[in-house]
């Protein structure tokens, strides 16, 4: 097999990436590699999960269509850090926190491609939780009022909608 | 200049007692990322910036605090020599990109180096546990109070919907990577390796070897972890790993009774050659070590071996390696040199066992 990225030596690096069924592979010659500065001497060899994710970004792009559709996508920028999307594709990570906000349209194909998922179900720092919770009890709370609607039961409904009430006014005391 | 007793000894004073399933699991890990709100991640910050993020970071654990986990001391990667840098890599404390890479890197250690906390690696702060042995939920349940120690005095960058924010998207969610170390030999002899390791890429995890290159495993030690950081719970992440652990856990067992049973002699004889190799030879390199190494560890689980230690073999694993030879031996080995040092070490270590 020839190297994705030279596409004149043999590749000795192979990846594959298996996400809820869908394959992704990648092929790559070890100089390849190496020129990305992805191979760190001394350590295990391989080539860094950034490089990979760039291809996913880019195919994100390509899947656009059209080019200049693709293009203002690259150029959306996040005004805390300045990294623009082209860049992010590009490097593979974010530069700061908030580049999770600007660049929100883009993240949920490329979550679901990483994850298989694309929100958060674990851990919640204290501080900032009792709000968070309170949202997630919510969430499950509309879940199990469509439920009951759906099965006729107008009376479990309504006492969903209270507990969904009060949650929501605890919510805006804080 | 700091106390850098961690270069004194080749095996943490954590790995010393065995853990559970010890004969297959060498190590646990569990590390978690996390950034402060509103300092740009590490990739982008200045020097300055990084000190900003040290400076908020490190005084935390306060060296004489007790946090029940021994008392910790920090280290500046910029006023470490090379050697050091690469023996707690070699250590699996720091990780090649703090090391080599980092702006403001640091990294705090407690006493008997089972806890190492990054700072300024690829994100602001990387809690890592190690337990010997197959340890996963105790390393998660310790990374996660410490976790806490830090949370109650620093705002981390946190989403509703994403949860802890990370510099690269494989990481975002809980930001939690676990892992166990496991030596698989029989396997690897009966060619059912690859079967195994495909399997376990189907369910979300993922297989490299260690200290290896590319997807050849040095010494048949090969890292097991989660790829999957975004949709699961801690406990669902750390289940699924443990659960998949303890299978292979059941194969590896299973392939080394039959190996006893269908090539006694064989296996038995593969075992005593590369301990004697291991022991008289006087030019060893490092992928020919691993891989004796790996026939000793195998001896001593079948009952073919009596001595050396686990211990002594998985000090041994860390002592062979570049960077802790020239710790022992001087640096600027040439790899001829190195290949010498490195069968005298063997001979002395071994030697003495017979």
């Amino acid at each position: 097999m020839v190297c994705q990225e030279c596409g004149v030596r043999p590749a000795t690096l192979h990846f594959t990436k298996i996400v809820n069924g869908e394959k992704t592979e990648f092929h790559i010659c070890e100089s390849c590699a190496r020129e990305k500065g992805e191979l760190i001497p001394g350590t295990s060899g391989g080539f860094s999960i950034h490089s990979l994710l760039s291809g996913l970004l880019d195919l994100e792009a390509a899947g656009k269509g059209k080019s200049d559709a693709a293009s203002t996508v690259q150029d959306v920028r996040c005004e805390e850090c300045g990294m623009t999307y082209g860049q992010f594709s590009k490097l593979g990570r974010f530069g700061c926190s908030s580049c999770y906000k600007y660049f929100d349209k883009g993240l949920d194909p490329l979550f679901k491609r990483v994850h298989g998922s694309t929100s958060h179900v674990g851990k919640i720092p204290k501080r900032a939780g009792t709000r968070i919770q309170f949202r997630r009890q919510i969430d499950e709370l509309k879940e199990q009022l469509q439920q009951a609607i759906v099965q006729e039961e107008f009376e479990r409904a309504a006492e969903i909608r209270d507990q969904i009430r009060k949650l929501e006014k605890e919510i805006a005391q804080e | 200049m700091p106390n850098l007793w961690f270069t004194e000894q080749a095996l943490s004073e954590w790995m010393r007692s065995g853990g559970s399933h010890s004969e297959i699991v060498i190590s646990s890990r569990v590390r978690i990322a996390r950034n402060i709100q509103h300092h740009p991640f590490p990739l982008l910050a200045t020097k300055s910036q990084a000190e900003e993020v040290l400076d908020v970071l490190a005084p935390v654990i306060d060296q004489d605090q007790e946090t029940g986990y021994g008392s910790f001391q920090l280290f500046k990667l910029d006023e470490l020599e090379e050697l050091d840098k690469k023996v707690l890599v070699e250590k699996h404390l720091i990780s090649p990109n703090l090391a080599n890479d980092s702006r403001g890197g640091a990294v705090l250690l407690n006493e008997d180096e089972s806890v190492s906390i990054m700072i300024n690696e690829e994100d602001h702060l990387r809690i890592q546990c190690l337990f010997p042995g197959f340890q996963v939920r105790e390393a998660w349940e310790r990374a996660t109070a410490i976790d806490d120690i830090f949370e109650a005095s620093i705002d981390y960058a946190f989403d509703d919907r994403r949860g802890y924010l990370t510099s690269c998207p494989t990481n975002v969610g809980t930001g939690l990577r676990a892992s166990v170390m496991m030596h698989l030999p029989a396997l690897v002899m009966t060619k059912q390796i690859n079967r195994i390791l495909s399997a376990v890429n189907q369910v979300g995890l993922t297989v490299r070897g260690i200290y290896g290159e590319g997807s050849e495993a040095a010494g048949n030690i090969f890292q097991i972890s989660n790829q999957i950081t975004l949709g699961q719970t801690e406990a669902e992440i750390i289940d699924n790993l443990h659960s998949v652990a303890i299978q292979i856990i059941e194969h590896e067992r299973n392939a080394r009774q039959r190996l006893l049973t269908d090539s006694a002699l064989r296996i038995t004889d593969r075992i005593m050659r590369s301990y004697g190799i291991l022991s008289y030879a006087a030019v060893m390199d490092l992928k020919e070590a691993s891989q004796r190494l790996s026939d000793v560890r195998l001896g001593l689980d079948l009952g073919i071996l009596k001595a050396p230690s686990i211990s002594v073999l998985n000090e041994l694993n860390v002592k062979t390696q570049p960077g802790f030879l020239q710790n022992i031996f001087g640096d600027k080995l040439s790899s001829t040199e190195c290949d010498m040092y490195r069968a005298k070490l063997l001979r002395e270590t071994l030697g003495t066992t017979h």
